[in-house]
Order: structure tokens, then C-alpha cells, then sequence
């Protein structure tokens, strides 16, 4: 580690204006032909693990992946790349050197505080600059991750439109599309109690299609605000700009 | 003057006689009474509670929290939980929802859960010292103090103490008490859950009684040297053993194996090489049986595809011995009477097929290092001296060697384990969730010389373990009978007569639950016999077609004799009426007009369309059984009674529960029992 930063230290190069834009991009890593590693890093990109559902204080399915890269977008090895966030989101190992294909992985166990987490992975660009990347993780408390588990059982049959090896998915056969429960623009318009109505009643209780059976006498009341907890956490964009966002400072 | 001069004279001022005394006690007291009320200031919790009028005062429902807050120590006395509770006195918002969006503790309001607070207290969920008024004390052990706060991520063991319902909730808990079953703990450990109720093995390792028969000596050396590298999936622990050992125990294992008679072909025991269109052939039959429900099989991708009721079958033409898979298939209960794997009815064209499909699946490379010489009677009486000190007794039946009792300590009490009796390994954290993770992850990191397998296990399968462990507590044992949710009674319920005896041999238990017993993969037949009509049920035993068209898994094609499906139809119709309504009580209008309100219903008002299909042509649903032919299938009393509330029929189905009208459900059943499909 120390190496790469000499090198870094020595070598200043004029990062272009585009360059630095790419920093902040987490769209999928570039895959170049590997290059000789002697490269300066000037962006840092997520290659997976970002956006996963975790319940609080438990680590990510997938671990964390990033990826170091050069002015030309090609991968840079044995950079140096550190991850920080707050609330006791713990990272295994917190910081160490990309290897040959400009990648570093951790496994991240989420805080103990449910709402979005964002973790900031870095490194040193051109000059000795702080390079980072913004990644958001969510976590979910008891009442998120009940109505998480009944949202798999009885709702994601239709409002996922992914089929899995367990579960054929129902979505496309139904004349109203169902809304995934992460379609924030749609569903954040709708109030609390439109929410609650709609899962208890039914659709036809706000002029919605039969589709949407009630589930009134299915769940509980807690069931259903459990439900409706889950759908505000998973919203994206966020349910209210008010929602506390565990970023670094 | 000196100084004893000058403190004599001080003296003589102050405590000169009983009125001076007095006086000078009086101001003594009076400055004492003084300083009391302020020796609060310097406690901790008053900080936080400083710092939390600190917090809102800036708010627009300031007076709204300033109000509410009362000053001082504040604790919870429950004296039948045991709880004494004052972490109110520094968590002084827990109950003031608005603060949600505050995320500095100690003053975050409690998310919500399903408990009221002041019911319950924190540390019958959360552990730690309650009594404690200091950070440090309260939170962490001390030297007087030894019990930690319970961290998060095993939090639903505080759920565990008192449910042994599957909550919704708990789904870490869940598949935590699953494993404990599934991987076989509860064979050598005993573990008694908070109900009384003591946990049972879910896992059946084979009989080894007859295991020559059944695989080369080989085979057993390279299996027990590393069961995962035959098999990811596979359940059985890696025992580290030496090549020493693994050969002697090999040699035991086949020195007291005993033949078994088999019938059928003469034996061969040589594998017959199939022809393409034998393995093509092969192939189908292996899916149409739907061996893949229960066993899985690594596809050309390298993926398991499959269930994990049964083996893995990747490797299955390595392990067993032709003439041994080719008589398990023609009837497994004839070398282990427990088996859950049916006994299907196939013939020898078809058993063929199947046994040289799958004796093509080989991993050659599993046995081919593998060179053992002829065993030495040493060797086998070492291999026996392992097989009993290892326990392999514990799981497998072996021949002479009884199975022992209380293997591995008892674990009903493992999450209250205090830190003074446990030995931590160097450099290990030392606290009670680390140790068991640490036990579970490598139980030989304690000691070369311990006894506990290498389990192959995943992060977040060892976290639930763990999480199922540290419900285990003394407290829980301990608190009142009306807190305790019993889960479900385990049943031994047992089909009698001639269908009894059939219901047995197919292992319908397996797969389906009947009063209480068997499995989840295909439905609850508790109340079978009120549903379905005779006819359809005697084709359906001889030609299951699939009722769900999304299903993956299906219920196979057994090829009972028509003699086997009337005695088990005639059993189920008899034996499997629910008490709560007459088959035959209902007689659905067949007039045109309550058909075709029924049909209103059914396309308008309940959308019944999203999940089942009447018309083939129109209707795409395919969450809920295909209603076609739903006539021939159910009685009208039983859909008019699902109609009105499905999960009284059958707990926990997905069909949403609509408390349908009388008059909704009388139309709609007469639009279904319309419903006779097309005629073949």
C-alpha cells in the first residue's frame, strides 16, 4: 500500500474535467482489457452489492465490490481503497489494495439503526485527492422485515415482475400492472392512509382494479402497517426527503 | 499560641457546650441538605437528559416533548418477569414517536414492535444490567455484572424465549431452530425448548448395517474424509480425520456390514453402459417421476437444480453399486424401512432406465486417488474403536455398537451459559455469542482433541444458529405460562388399515401434512375428503395431472393398481371430512341466471381471473389451482365454504380471505360447478 501511494505522491497528472464527473457515477464497472497496473486512480465505480435489503445489524447477501480505475477507465491494481459509514456498519476488512483486476471486496454487516445507509468508498487520486464513491445499502427494523417476509408470501407473487427458481411470477398475466413496492414516484404520491385502504380493501376502494384482492380479514392490523412500513423503506426514490440518511458525518 | 492552642480554641467556639454543638451540627446538616440535590449533576444520565432538553428545544413540538419529560431516574418494576429496569433514566424519547428522525442515542424513540414497553421492560429482549444507571455497567459486563447487551444481529433469540410459533417476524430464529434439525445437532446434543417441547433430528442418516452393499469401501474412505467434496449440499460434518483413520474406519464399516436378500434380477454389479436413445429415455423417466422435487442434480452449468428432501444426485453412479440402486429404486423401503422416499410402482423397463440414467452420474475423480489395500483385523477393530469414540452410532445404525445417549452436552440452557465457565480460545472476543459462533464455525479451534465435527456451513446460516442458541436462556425457562406460545404439538398421527399401510409405503407424509404430520412441500389433506369427489380422485391417483400450472414441483405418478386407488380414495373421503359442514349440504343453482351472475362475480368483482383460469383461451392467472374442470374435482359445499373463508379450511393458504357474502358465494359457486371444461 504504501508504494502506491509513493507512487500517487510522485506522479501528478492533470485529471480532465470528464474524469472527475466519472467519480461520482455508480453505473456498472468498465471492463477493459487488463493494462499493465501503473496506472493513477481516478475514479472509483461500484462493480455489485450496493442496493441490497438487509435487517438491521445482520451482514449484506453479497458482498461489496469495487472497482479502481484510471483516466482511461482501465482497471488500476494495488491501489488503495478504504470504506467508511456511520452507525456501526462494520466492514471485513475495512480497508486494503485492489488486486490485479483494479477490484477490492468487503462484506458489509449493516448498523443497528434501520433506515438507508450510505458508505463511502475511497481512494487516493492524482495529487493525494480523495477519490470516492457514494453506495446506499438499506436496513430494516423488526416492522420492515415482518412486512418484508409477508411481502415475499403474499404480495411479490404479483408486484415483482422476477420470476424465481421457487416462484413464477404472475405480473404480466393480471390487466393492471401491479407496482413494484420500490416504485417510489408512483407510490410515495399515495398517503399513509391510501396505503393502509388499498392493501385492507382492496383496489376498488380507491377506484383501482379488482385485481388487488383485500386482505382485511387475511392480515392482521399489524400485518398490514407492517406491509405498508416495508413498501415506505424499500421506496426509491426515498419515501420523505425528511428520512433520516445515515451518511458519514 | 500553638497549634493545639489555636485548635482547642476552635474547638471550645464550636463544640464549647450543648447549645454551640447543636448549632454548629444544625449548620452542618442545613449545608448537607444544600448540596444533596446537587450531587445529581454529576451522574451520567443527568448529562443525556440536559443534553435531550438540549435536543428539543429547537423544535416546533418543543413544549409538546418539554412537557412530557420528567426529570430523575425513571424504572420499570415488573416482579413477574424479573425485570427492574432504569434505562428510561438516559433513553428518556423512547416513546416520542416524532423523534424518529433522530438518530443520536440515547435519545432515538423505540422502533415500533409488537410489545408494549412498559409490559415488558428491555432487558427481558435486549439483556444487559436494567438496575444499572451507568453507560458502561449497563451496557457491557463488568466485573460484578457479567450479562452484555444482546447484539442485534441475534436479536431475534429475545423473540425465541417465549415463541415457539413460527412468527412471521423471527425468519432468522425459524430457519436457526430448522438448522438445529436439519443438520442433525439434536442428535447428539439435547435441546428441550422453552415449551418443553424437545427438538427433534429432521435429518434420517442412513442405516449402515447392510452399507457393503450399498457402495465400494472406497467410496466410504473418500466420503468421510470430506462428505462436501462428493457432494456440496451434503449435511453430513467433516470429522478431520487422519488417512489412517479414514481407512480403518472404512474397513470397519465394511467388515460389519451384513447382506441383505434382495429380490428382483439376478445380480450383476456391473454398471450396463445405456445406449443414447436408453439415456435420452432415461432421462425423461427420471423427470416425469419427479425425482428432482426431493433430489437435486448439478445441471451442465454447474447449478443444483432440485430439492434437498433426498441427496444430491450428481455423483449417485460412483457411490452406489448397480444392482443396489437398481433395487432401491424397485422398492427403497426393502433396505431401510424408514426411508421417506416412496415406493414406487415401476417396472423393470422403467426401473431400467432410471438406474442406468443415473448410474451415469459420475464424479471419477471422487474415488480416483483413493488406493486401499485388503484390511487387517487390527485395522477393523481400530476402525471400531473410532466409529464408538467419534459417536457415529449417535446418527447411523452400525452393528455392534449401541447407539450412546447424551453424546454432547445438553444445550437447553446454552444462551444463559455464564462467561465464567467458558474456556475462550486466545485472542477469541469473550462474550457468549462469539464463543457459540466461534463453536459452531470450528469446534476444533477449542481443542485438536475435541469430538465436534466441521459443519459446512454459510455465514448467515451459522448467524441463525447462533440466533436459535441464545434463545435457549434461563429466564426463559423461568417466566410465566400465559407469556409462552407453544409451537406446533409434534403429531403421530398414523393412517390405519389397508390404506394406512399403502399411505406408508408411497410416503404420502413426506410431501403432504395430514392431521398435524408430514411436510409442506404439497397441500394440507387434513380435510381431503370433504373437498374432492370419488371420481376425480381415483384418475387423479392413476394419472396425477398438475393442478398448478406455475408449480415447479408435482405430485408423480405412483402407477398404484386401480385396487391401491380405490382403497386409498375410498379411506381419504371417508376418513378426512372436516366436522364443520356436510359434503352434500349444498346443491348449487344450475339456472342460467345465478350462473351468469356467478360469472359477473367472478370476472368483476373478485377478479377471480388474476389467479385461476376457467377459460383457457381468455383467463392467464396461474397463482391458484385451474378451474376448468373444477366441477368434476371439488364439491359445491366445499367451494361455497372456501368461498367464505378459505383459511378455516386450510391454515395459512394464500387464497385471500374475502368474507364473501352468502348470496356472492352461492352464485359463484353455481358459476364454478358450471364449470366442466372440455370433454375429452
Amino acid at each position: 500500500m504504501t508504494k502506491s501511494l509513493a507512487a500517487v505522491a510522485m506522479v501528478v497528472l492533470a485529471v480532465s474535467p470528464a474524469c472527475s464527473r466519472r467519480t461520482s457515477s455508480s453505473g456498472p464497472a468498465s471492463q477493459p482489457a487488463a493494462k499493465p497496473p501503473s496506472a493513477v486512480p481516478a475514479a472509483i465505480v461500484e462493480v455489485s452489492g450496493g442496493k441490497q435489503v438487509a435487517t438491521i445489524g445482520t451482514p449484506l447477501d453479497q458482498p461489496l465490490v469495487v472497482q479502481v480505475n484510471d483516466a482511461h477507465g482501465a482497471p488500476v491494481a494495488g491501489a488503495s481503497v478504504w470504506f467508511r459509514s456511520v452507525h456501526e456498519a462494520v466492514f471485513q476488512p475495512e480497508f486494503g489494495v485492489t488486486g490485479s483486476d483494479g477490484q477490492f471486496t468487503t462484506s458489509v454487516t449493516i448498523g443497528t439503526l434501520a433506515g438507508r445507509y450510505q458508505i463511502a468508498a475511497s481512494t487516493t487520486g492524482s495529487g493525494g485527492k480523495t477519490v470516492e464513491i457514494r453506495i446506499a445499502e438499506l436496513a430494516l427494523g423488526f416492522q420492515e422485515n415482518q412486512g418484508r417476509q409477508l411481502s415475499d408470501f403474499y404480495c411479490a407473487r404479483c408486484h415483482d415482475s422476477e420470476s424465481t427458481a421457487e416462484r413464477v411470477s404472475n405480473h404480466d398475466n393480471l390487466v393492471a400492472q401491479p407496482h413494484a413496492f420500490d416504485d417510489g414516484a408512483f407510490l410515495n404520491k399515495m398517503g399513509d392512509p391510501d396505503l393502509l385502504a388499498i392493501i385492507s380493501h382492496g383496489g376498488p376502494a380507491l377506484g383501482k382494479a379488482a385485481e388487488m384482492p383485500p386482505y382485511e380479514n387475511t392480515l392482521s392490523k399489524a400485518d398490514i402497517s407492517a406491509l405498508a412500513a416495508y413498501i415506505r423503506a424499500v421506496a426509491d426514490p426515498p419515501y420523505r426527503s425528511t428520512e433520516a440518511v445515515y451518511a458519514q458525518r | 499560641m500553638t497549634i493545639q492552642e489555636k485548635l482547642a480554641a476552635i474547638r471550645k467556639a464550636l463544640l464549647g457546650d450543648s447549645a454551640r454543638t447543636f448549632g454548629t451540627l444544625g449548620l452542618l446538616l442545613l449545608l448537607l441538605l444544600a448540596i444533596v440535590p446537587y450531587r445529581d449533576h454529576f451522574r451520567e444520565w443527568y448529562r443525556y437528559q440536559r443534553d435531550y432538553l438540549g435536543l428539543i428545544r429547537g423544535r416546533d413540538d418543543a413544549l409538546t416533548l418539554q412537557r412530557r419529560f420528567q426529570g430523575g431516574v425513571h424504572q420499570t418494576w415488573i416482579p413477574e418477569l424479573g425485570v427492574v429496569d432504569r434505562c428510561a433514566s438516559c433513553h428518556v424519547a423512547m416513546k416520542e414517536a416524532s423523534l424518529r428522525n433522530v438518530s443520536t442515542q440515547p435519545f432515538r424513540p423505540h422502533p415500533p414492535v409488537p410489545h408494549s414497553l412498559d409490559e415488558f421492560g428491555c432487558v427481558l429482549c435486549h439483556r444487559g444490567q436494567g438496575v444499572a444507571t451507568t453507560v458502561m455497567e449497563a451496557h457491557s459486563s463488568t466485573k460484578a455484572w457479567e450479562e452484555p447487551l444482546l447484539p442485534v444481529r441475534y436479536f431475534e433469540a429475545s423473540c425465541g424465549q417465549c415463541h415457539m410459533d413460527q412468527l412471521v417476524g423471527t425468519p432468522r430464529l425459524n430457519a436457526g431452530r430448522a438448522l438445529l434439525a436439519r443438520y442433525g445437532c439434536v442428535h447428539c446434543h439435547s435441546l428441550t425448548l422453552p415449551d418443553g417441547a424437545r427438538l427433534t433430528p429432521a435429518d434420517d442418516p442412513p442405516s449402515l448395517e447392510h452399507v457393503a452393499q450399498k457402495t465400494s469401501r472406497e467410496w466410504i474412505f473418500a466420503w468421510i474424509k470430506n462428505p462436501q467434496a462428493y457432494s456440496s449440499s451434503a449435511t453430513m460434518p467433516n470429522f478431520q480425520l487422519s488417512d489412517n483413520d479414514a481407512r480403518d474406519l472404512s474397513a470397519f464399516l465394511i467388515a460389519q456390514s451384513t447382506p441383505l436378500a434382495v429380490g428382483g434380477s439376478p445380480p450383476t454389479n456391473t454398471p450396463t453402459v445405456p445406449s443414447d436413445a436408453d439415456a435420452q429415455a432415461g432421462s425423461s423417466a427420471y423427470g416425469e417421476s419427479f425425482c428432482a422435487s426431493c433430489h437435486a442434480m448439478q445441471n451442465a452449468a454447474g447449478l443444483l437444480v432440485g430439492g434437498n428432501v433426498g441427496p444430491e444426485l450428481t455423483g449417485i453412479g460412483t457411490k452406489a453399486k448397480p444392482d443396489w440402486l437398481r433395487e432401491w429404486i424397485r422398492n427403497p423401503k426393502g433396505y431401510d424401512p424408514e426411508t421417506a422416499m416412496p415406493h414406487y410402482r415401476f417396472d423393470d423397463k422403467q426401473l431400467s432406465l432410471i438406474a442406468g440414467f443415473l448410474a451415469t452420474k459420475t464424479v471419477p475423480d471422487f474415488v480416483a486417488n483413493v488406493h486401499l489395500e485388503a484390511a487387517t483385523a487390527p485395522q477393523v477393530a481400530h476402525g471400531k474403536q473410532l466409529a464408538t469414540e467419534m459417536g457415529c452410532a449417535v446418527c447411523h445404525e452400525i452393528n455392534g455398537i449401541h447407539r450412546p445417549e447424551d453424546f454432547a452436552p445438553d444445550l437447553t440452557t446454552v444462551g444463559s451459559r455464564p462467561l465464567a465457565k467458558i474456556v475462550f480460545s486466545p485472542g477469541m472476543e469473550q462474550t457468549l455469542p462469539a464463543y457459540v459462533e466461534a463453536k459452531i464455525k470450528q469446534p476444533r479451534s477449542f481443542g485438536p482433541a475435541l469430538k465436534m465435527p466441521q459443519f459446512n456451513l454459510s455465514t448467515a446460516q451459522v448467524d441463525n444458529l447462533v440466533t436459535a442458541l441464545l434463545a435457549q436462556t434461563d429466564r426463559a425457562g423461568a417466566l410465566p405460562a400465559r407469556l409462552r406460545n407453544a409451537g406446533h404439538p409434534a403429531s403421530n398421527y398414523e393412517p390405519a388399515g389397508a390404506a394406512g399401510r399403502l399411505m406408508r409405503d408411497l410416503n404420502c407424509f413426506s410431501c403432504h401434512t395430514i392431521n398435524g404430520r408430514g411436510g409442506d412441500m404439497a397441500p394440507d389433506l387434513t380435510w381431503e375428503g370433504s373437498a374432492v369427489q370419488r371420481d376425480w380422485l381415483l384418475k387423479f391417483f392413476k394419472n396425477p395431472n398438475t393442478l398448478r400450472p406455475a408449480l415447479i414441483r408435482r405430485m408423480p405418478k405412483f402407477n398404484v393398481t386401480d385396487a391401491e386407488a380405490a382403497t386409498l380414495t375410498d379411506y381419504i373421503l371417508a376418513a378426512y371430512q372436516t366436522p364443520a359442514f356436510d359434503r352434500d349440504s349444498i346443491h348449487p343453482a344450475s339456472d342460467s341466471d345465478a350462473i351468469e351472475q356467478g360469472r359477473q362475480l367472478f370476472y368483476s368483482k373478485y377478479a377471480c381471473q388474476s389467479c385461476h383460469i376457467v377459460d383457457p383461451q381468455k383467463d392467464k392467472g396461474y397463482i391458484g389451482p385451474t378451474l376448468t374442470q373444477v366441477s368434476e374435482r371439488l364439491n359445491a359445499a366445499w367451494i361455497y365454504q372456501w368461498l367464505k373463508g378459505p383459511q378455516a379450511l386450510r391454515p395459512g393458504t394464500l387464497e385471500p380471505d374475502w368474507r364473501m357474502s352468502d348470496s356472492d358465494a352461492a352464485s359463484l359457486t353455481a358459476f364454478l360447478m358450471a364449470q366442466k371444461g372440455a370433454r375429452k
